[in-house]
């Protein structure tokens, strides 16, 4: 396949950056995108300009490093997947293809598509934890766990922190990737005595980060690669409201 | 052999003697302890965010210790123990069939090949109970029984059901769990976490560890940093062979540049290679992905009875197809362990059975276990694995059955410590993937993240106690000659890689280097092939050092400049491991050299010579090997066998 590649270029947070239009011949629809940009880095090192930066580890598809808009979609067109999972028979010969870093107040640009998203970390550490040090926790059968409950909370426990929820939104939102975690620790047993200082505490790290607010526009959860359902957003509002309305954890 | 000497022999491990339930206790009443007043006042480098790592500082943190913490990632949540998928080991027996710790440790120490520690795997075992309690109180969403309690599932290389998970993405649900532990350390201000930041020498002051440097991968600034003692928690070197199912930064830097400080490296030569990975699509290929060993309790692996046989699998018949695992190993059948299930794939391929494009490959079908337990079933346990091949390869694995091919993995090698954790210099201690201690020759399935949880959640929190209770030591500043050293090292040798200019990239470097290792020191070794691998590393890192090419300069984010330093490691630890593996001349676990085998082709190992560790000190001319000899009281070595 030959491509037309349109990506963004940035050297560093103070530049204004642009795009800049590449092409790259002899694709192989069994490689995968992020494979597809190792040949045009490997091109342009040898032609002596300086590879496109972009963030990628595990290319599994499970780390939640790589994240790019492609098309103006996070992560592209194929639902449920990945930029590292993304292969391009998902693409035809002769397409051109945009290929943009996620764009948030609260992720700045790094360089070229790196963005940095110590910001998901700040809500985390803002309460996304059980309070359970080293040792002391009880026998692991003390606590049964429904099927049920168990099988949901992991559907949210699944989300792997890419940050594309907060790039589709179209208010730069963190609110999937907050409620997705309040969501596994409020169905578990083990969550409970947390469970209001937890939302409030990470929902005042989220708006603290930069992020914006929730008007339940769902574009989040379309480019989840994950699939982390809409209604945990839900979820948390209920427990926020309850939160409140108890009085715990604010003055 | 002419290409190392030898040196005298490692006599003092720490191991207590003594019955081998009590040395854990009787190691730990006999350790120093911190008064908690005082902890505030030591500081503990951590290096690595994953299960060890991030374990590791929130439980240093927890007990007071200042902690502050490295990975190059962007967030610690990233690290790889995240991809780990089939599941973690632990002797609770909620099975009723007939686990215990003593058959853990006798499971491990057996499919290790009769090559690790007897008292290291047994406190393993021993901590094993505790990881799943501490897990599940963090809100780990195990899989569980409709009753509510935790289920469990068999693994490679055991008949009991100890492996707990949570459905393919076990590593991933753990390393959350360490990394939320964690990151409410950050939140409580007792951890100082620097993401982006890459560790690139240790600083050794006095013969104690006592600091790194490191470069902020955004600035490009290079920093020297102190503690009182330093963790090293930075995974295994599986990336030196290009191809693996490593993440793509994994790297062997820190622990490398430790080695190259006085730290010995232990058995170097033994690598896993996982017998289930989707194989090599073609030249542009630039990681693997691992298909989780748990597939093989529903699979059938086979491979035509046929030389050449090009029919679609679905058309060949039953009785053209041989399932040889299950014929050549009639108890464990498809659950033998990784390194016999990877060799029997490569034998039945070098015989021209193998399927698919380039005939490295052989058939994992679900055809058995969709008939038997419905499409749903199947779904529920290894659904988003078979989504994750549909994605690699574009066919559906209900329909058509997986093609696989071994791949590397993990490395059982690793920097040598005692039963302390600490390396040869004091005040360095080296936890989960980074270290050689627990699973020998060969790792049995989901005892990776046992291990790595073990070490950093109960192990190092402990014995490091000791070790500090001497601190705080002499408060360093940047200006000490020690540091300033270090610190000239890192940045003669950022300058020389950015200065070469020259017309190859590093990506062709490591890909030939891969190319190299896997040839020669993968599956199967030979002399004559590991003495020309030898030469040729040699020959290539001096071609590196002519040619290597990397655009851009060393003040800001440079990813081609972070590959080169990690790629130019690779090639001084990628001769170790060949002379490991030239010198060990017998055939154990993952390490088969075949000039050893049985007349049936099995591993043969050779326990007169070789029932030891080799400890590699490094050295500028040649690496020196040191012998700690292995003491086998409770598992007598037999040969393996899973027939």
């Amino acid at each position: 396949m030959n491509l037309t590649l349109r990506i963004w270029r940035q050297t560093g947070p103070e530049d204004k950056g642009r795009m800049v239009t590449y092409q790259v011949e002899d694709i192989s629809p069994d490689m995968s995108f992020l494979e597809m940009l190792d040949v045009l880095n490997e091109r342009l090192t040898l032609a002596g300009e300086e590879p496109v930066a972009f963030d990628h580890d595990c290319r599994e598809g499970i780390c939640g490093m790589c994240g790019m808009m492609i098309n103006g979609n996070a992560h592209g067109p194929q639902r449920g997947t990945t930029a590292c999972q993304l292969h391009m028979r998902q693409f035809a010969d002769g397409d051109t293809i945009d290929i943009e870093p996620w764009r948030a107040r609260a992720f700045p640009v790094v360089k070229d598509l790196v963005v940095n998203r110590n910001a998901f970390d700040q809500i985390i550490a803002g309460g996304g934890f059980v309070t359970a040090p080293t040792g002391s926790a009880p026998e692991a059968h003390a606590a049964p766990v429904a099927k049920a409950e168990a099988d949901a909370a992991f559907e949210s426990a699944a989300c792997i922190g890419c940050g594309a929820c907060v790039a589709a939104c179209p208010n730069g939102s963190g609110m999937l990737f907050t409620a997705a975690k309040v969501t596994q620790l409020s169905l578990l047993p083990q969550g409970q005595p947390e469970r209001y200082t937890r939302v409030i505490g990470m929902v005042d790290s989220h708006d603290d980060a930069g992020f914006g607010g929730c008007t339940n526009a769902g574009e989040c959860t379309v480019v989840c690669p994950k699939g982390i359902p809409l209604h945990t957003i839900g979820r948390l509002n209920r427990d926020y409201l309850a939160a409140t309305a108890k009085h715990t954890g604010r003055s | 052999m002419d290409l190392y000497t030898e040196g005298s022999p490692v006599t003092d491990t720490r191991a207590p003697d003594g019955p081998i339930e009590g040395r854990w206790d009787s190691r730990r009443f006999a350790a120093k302890l911190v008064n908690p007043a005082n902890r505030r006042k030591l500081t503990v480098i951590v290096v690595g965010t994953g299960l060890a790592g991030g374990s590791a500082a929130a439980t240093l943190a927890e007990q007071g210790y200042r902690v502050r913490s490295y990975c190059y990632q962007d967030s610690p949540r990233r690290a790889h123990s995240i991809a780990a998928q089939g599941g973690i080991n632990a002797a609770k027996n909620y099975r009723n069939d007939g686990d215990s710790v003593h058959r853990l440790f006798y499971d491990t120490v057996k499919g290790g090949d009769f090559r690790s520690r007897e008292s290291n795997v047994h406190r393993l075992a021993e901590v094993s109970v505790n990881i799943i309690d501490q897990c599940v109180a963090q809100g780990v969403p195990f899989a569980r029984e409709y009753g509510g309690l935790l289920d469990t599932r068999s693994f490679g290389g055991a008949q009991v059901q100890r492996t707990f998970y949570a459905r393919g993405q076990t590593g991933q649900q753990l390393l959350l769990g360490a990394y939320q532990a964690l990151e409410r350390q950050v939140g409580l201000g007792n951890v100082e976490m620097n993401t982006r930041h890459e560790m690139l020498e240790l600083i050794v002051v006095d013969g104690r560890a006592r600091g790194i440097v490191v470069r902020d991968l955004v600035t490009g600034e290079i920093t020297t940093e102190f503690a009182d003692a330093v963790v090293l928690a930075s995974g295994g070197y599986g990336n030196v062979f290009y191809l693996s199912t490593n993440a793509k930064g994994c790297n062997v830097t820190a622990t490398w540049r430790a080695h190259r400080q006085g730290a010995y490296f232990a058995n170097p030569c033994y690598t896993q290679i996982h017998p289930t990975c989707i194989p090599v699509s073609g030249d542009h290929q630039s990681k693997l992905t691992l298909m989780s060993e748990s597939l093989r309790n529903d699979g059938r692996v086979w491979v035509p009875k046929a030389e050449g046989d090009d029919r679609d699998p679905r058309e060949i018949p039953e009785d053209e197809r041989d399932y040889y695992l299950e014929r050549i190993y009639p108890s464990f059948g498809n659950l033998v362990p990784r390194d016999i299930a990877s060799r029997a794939a490569k034998n039945v391929c070098d015989e021209g059975r193998g399927v698919g494009p380039t005939r490295l490959g052989v058939y994992l079908d679900f055809a058995d276990a969709i008939r038997r337990l419905g499409r749903k079933s199947i779904e529920a346990k290894y659904g988003n694995l078979f989504e994750m091949y549909e994605r690699i390869t574009g066919e559906d694995p209900y329909e058509v059955p997986m093609r696989i091919y071994p791949a590397v993995h993990y490395t059982m090698g690793g920097l040598w410590v005692d039963y302390d954790l600490q390396a040869t210099i004091p005040g360095l201690f080296v936890i989960g993937e980074a270290n050689f201690s627990d699973h020998g020759a060969n790792r049995l399935g989901a005892s990776a993240l046992m291990q790595g949880l073990a070490d950093g959640y109960f192990v190092l929190p402990n014995t490091i106690a000791n070790y500090l209770a001497a601190g705080p030591f002499e408060k360093l500043e940047p200006s000490h000659p020690a540091a300033v050293d270090a610190r000239r090292t890192v940045e003669e040798r950022i300058n020389r890689l950015l200065s070469v200019d020259g017309d190859r990239t590093v990506d062709s470097f490591h890909r030939e280097l891969g190319q190299i290792m896997w040839e020669h020191c993968g599956m199967e070794r030979s002399a004559a092939g590991l003495r020309k691998a030898v030469d040729e590393i040699r020959a290539l890192r001096e071609e590196f050092w002519q040619r290597v090419r990397i655009v851009g300069d060393a003040d800001g984010l440079n990813q081609s400049l972070e590959k080169a330093g990690r790629v130019a490691d690779f090639f001084e630890l990628a001769e170790l491991m060949c002379i490991d593996a030239l010198h060990r001349e017998e055939s154990c676990g993952g390490h088969f050299r075949a000039e050893h085998q049985s007349p049936d082709g099995e591993a043969q190992r050779d326990d007169e010579r070789f029932a030891y560790v080799a400890a590699w000190e490094y050295g500028t001319e040649q690496p020196v090997l040191h012998k700690e000899d292995l003491k086998f009281e409770y598992v007598h070595p037999t040969q393996r066998s899973y027939k």
